[in-house]
């Protein structure tokens, strides 16, 4: 550990202030991540703002028969507040997943949808769509409107233990297995996909095609409870994680002389990873992007070490997200946007610019 | 900018009293704060409306409360007035809960695909009155459609008339229908891409017309639109071929006549190929029984490449 350390440290002395430029981004981003929270808050297309707050609350708590207070607590406890939230647990999950998923496979373009969560949940998200008047009907009844999310948190679950199974071999999980069988199983469930999608009408294709471009759109309090256990888990495991992620750094092999339990880490690396993803895609559809930008752009300013890349990693991922989806609200007001085009549209050039100004940060 | 404030309120006097004089003495009276809201029979006030779905706008529009809508989905293609005057919330399939109220509306008409669900669940808890409209692309269903979107604005006379309308137009179709002594069949082109057709098979709407025009589909042996394949297109060897036209004057339809396979067709060979416009035809909307005379009309009249330029080769 400490080799590692002195060893990282060289490195970010190398290139220059690396320490003290650590320390500023936490600072500033978590002030950033509170004012875009409050911003959240307070931009809509109703124009109801949070002067509204205390007439709202007030309605809340006692009720009374005031149709202005009565929208307003509506607008902001019941889409607005979710709604940040919801923007804020998809997008610290995404972002911390992929710095997770980069730093297990050594590799900057992993993807946290590189264990099969991605692909499994879409198909059973598209078998829903397809199928929610046919064989899967007894199953959207007996969940309603939560019917889609759930079935893709376990379709995503699924898969992802399928792959575990396939990858682990006495209690050792062989990444290169891990890795090829999550493209096969990928393209298998990419196939079955797209034979429901070639079988669809064309209101299930409209709908399929918006489920993955992802949305907040349908954010609420359930789907607030639901990811929240799992974002709570991951932010608890990250401490835990560092040591192990910093040694994975240097390769398995030294990683393992340093005294750190390489397998014991990379179970629960992937397994947090395929919960987290599972829950992300779930409750929003596929949001891409954000599990791969952010935690270069963490790495590019404040160097590799997971002491910083992961905590910031949460706090940038959920602030972009937040930001991406107040422009998706209001651009096109009273419609909306998806706001994988947004996010591509704010992330992609300030990643350009930083990665043509700092190289790739620790990860050639 | 360098008016004096004097001036501006003199102005906004003179349009003050324009306005009342146009309005008329009743609004004088009582001065316009008590102006009549229109309500239905429960009392729901129907003078801000959003209308999603396209059927919905056009029917509402039918019944002459188009001036009491607020905002239209993007599905709303007709009258071409409703997009160009009202709010969009955006596609019916991907609604915003906020969107929606932030238009104010007094009463939301809504098409049963109207979604996600997620955000039809959060508007119909907004305490304002959310009505779905369900309706099978038929004649029934067209009926049943009227028949609801009318009593939620109160003209349940108006709608009976325009139903009443709809099922005189339609039986004399079903006497044009009886007339025809060789049924067609019709094969369908929604689209083509890249040298594909996207053609309507089963329990389509376009399956739906086609019936009501006295034709059959070509391509019965497909269920919904499907891409279909030059080979597949000539072996469906339909007598003639409708092409569906976008509102917005763009020229995707030519791209369905240059397919190779069209040609080979009978209806290729007779010029039997028409270029309709889709919102008139699968719409499903008031203008349903004139869409299905209208493509009668073209299919079995001998003349159809006549002057009036709908026929094309």
């Amino acid at each position: 550990m400490a080799t590692a350390n002195a060893q990282l440290e060289s490195r970010s002395r190398a290139v220059g202030g690396r320490a003290q430029s650590r320390e500023r981004l936490l600072s500033v981003s978590i002030a950033g991540l509170f004012a875009v929270f409050v911003l959240s808050l307070s931009v809509g297309a109703t124009g109801i703002s949070l002067a509204s707050l205390p007439d709202a609350a007030w309605f809340k708590l006692f009720g009374g028969d005031e149709v202005t207070a009565e929208r307003n607590a509506l607008v902001l406890f019941e889409l607005r507040l979710p709604r940040t939230l919801l923007a804020a647990f998809v997008g610290a999950s995404l972002a911390v997943s992929g710095a997770l998923m980069q730093g297990l496979f050594r590799n900057p373009l992993a993807d946290p949808g590189l264990v099969g969560v991605s692909s499994g949940a879409a198909l059973a998200a598209i078998t829903t769509i397809a199928f929610g008047n046919e064989f899967a009907k007894p199953w959207m009844d007996a969940f309603g409107v939560y019917g889609l999310p759930f079935a893709a948190f376990i379709g995503g679950l699924v898969t992802t233990l399928t792959l575990v199974a396939v990858a682990g071999r006495h209690g050792r999980l062989m990444m290169g297995t891990l890795l090829l069988a999550g493209i096969a199983l990928g393209a298998l469930a990419g196939a079955l996909s797209g034979l429901i999608a070639y079988a669809s009408d064309d209101r299930e294709l409209r709908d399929l095609t918006l489920w993955s471009m992802g949305s907040l759109t349908g954010a609420s309090w359930p789907k607030v409870f639901a990811i929240l256990p799992f974002a709570a888990l991951m932010i608890f495991a990250i401490p835990f994680l560092i040591r192990g992620l910093n040694g994975f750094l240097l390769g398995e092999a030294e990683a393992f002389h340093m005294g750190i339990n390489v397998e014991r880490t990379k179970w629960i690396i992937v397994l947090t990873t395929a919960a987290c993803v599972g829950a992300a895609v779930a409750v929003a559809g596929v949001i891409g992007f954000v599990g791969i930008v952010i935690p270069h752009i963490v790495r590019l300013v404040a160097g590799p070490d997971h002491s910083i890349v992961l905590p910031a990693s949460a706090i940038l991922g959920a602030g972009l997200v937040l930001i991406a989806d107040i422009f998706a609200r209001v651009v096109v007001a009273p419609s909306e946007l998806p706001i994988g085009i947004i996010l591509a549209a704010i992330g992609a050039p300030v990643f350009l610019h930083l990665v043509l100004r700092r190289g790739v940060g620790g990860m050639e | 900018m360098l008016r004096r404030p004097t001036s501006k309120l003199r102005k906004r006097a003179i349009v003050v009293s324009l306005a009342l004089s146009v309005m008329g003495l009743p609004a004088l009276a009582d001065g316009p704060t008590t102006r009549t809201i229109p309500r239905n029979s429960a009392g729901v006030d129907t003078s801000r409306i959003v209308a999603i779905g396209g059927d919905v706008t056009e029917i509402i529009y039918k019944l002459g409360a188009g001036k009491n809508i607020v905002a239209v989905d993007a599905t709303s293609q007709f009258p071409p007035d409703a997009l160009k005057t009202k709010q969009n919330v955006g596609y019916m399939r991907a609604l915003s809960s906020e969107g929606v109220l932030s238009t104010r509306p007094s009463l939301i008409i809504a098409s049963d695909g109207a979604g996600p669900p997620e955000v039809t669940r959060a508007l119909k808890s907004a305490a304002i009155p959310y009505v779905t409209v369900d309706g099978k692309d038929t004649a029934d269903g067209l009926r049943l459609k009227v028949n609801q979107i009318a009593a939620a604005l109160g003209l349940t006379p108006l709608g009976k008339k325009l139903v009443s309308e709809i099922d005189t137009k339609l039986s004399k179709l079903d006497e044009r229908r009886k007339t025809i002594s060789k049924t067609k069949s019709v094969l369908f082109i929604l689209a083509a891409r890249d040298g594909r057709a996207i053609v309507g098979g089963n329990e389509t709407s376009a399956d739906a017309i086609i019936e009501l025009a006295g034709a059959r589909n070509a391509v019965s042996n497909l269920t919904g639109f499907k891409p279909l394949t030059d080979e597949a297109l000539i072996g469906a060897s339909p007598d003639a071929i409708i092409v569906m036209k976008r509102g917005d004057g763009s020229k995707s339809h030519e791209d369905a006549l240059a397919l190779p396979g069209v040609k080979l067709t009978p209806a290729g060979k007779t010029k039997q190929i028409f270029v309709m416009d889709g919102v008139y035809l699968i719409g499903f909307g008031p203008r349903m029984p004139d869409a299905a005379n209208d493509l009668m009309t073209k299919l079995y009249s001998r003349d159809a490449t006549d002057a009036n330029g709908q026929g094309v080769n």
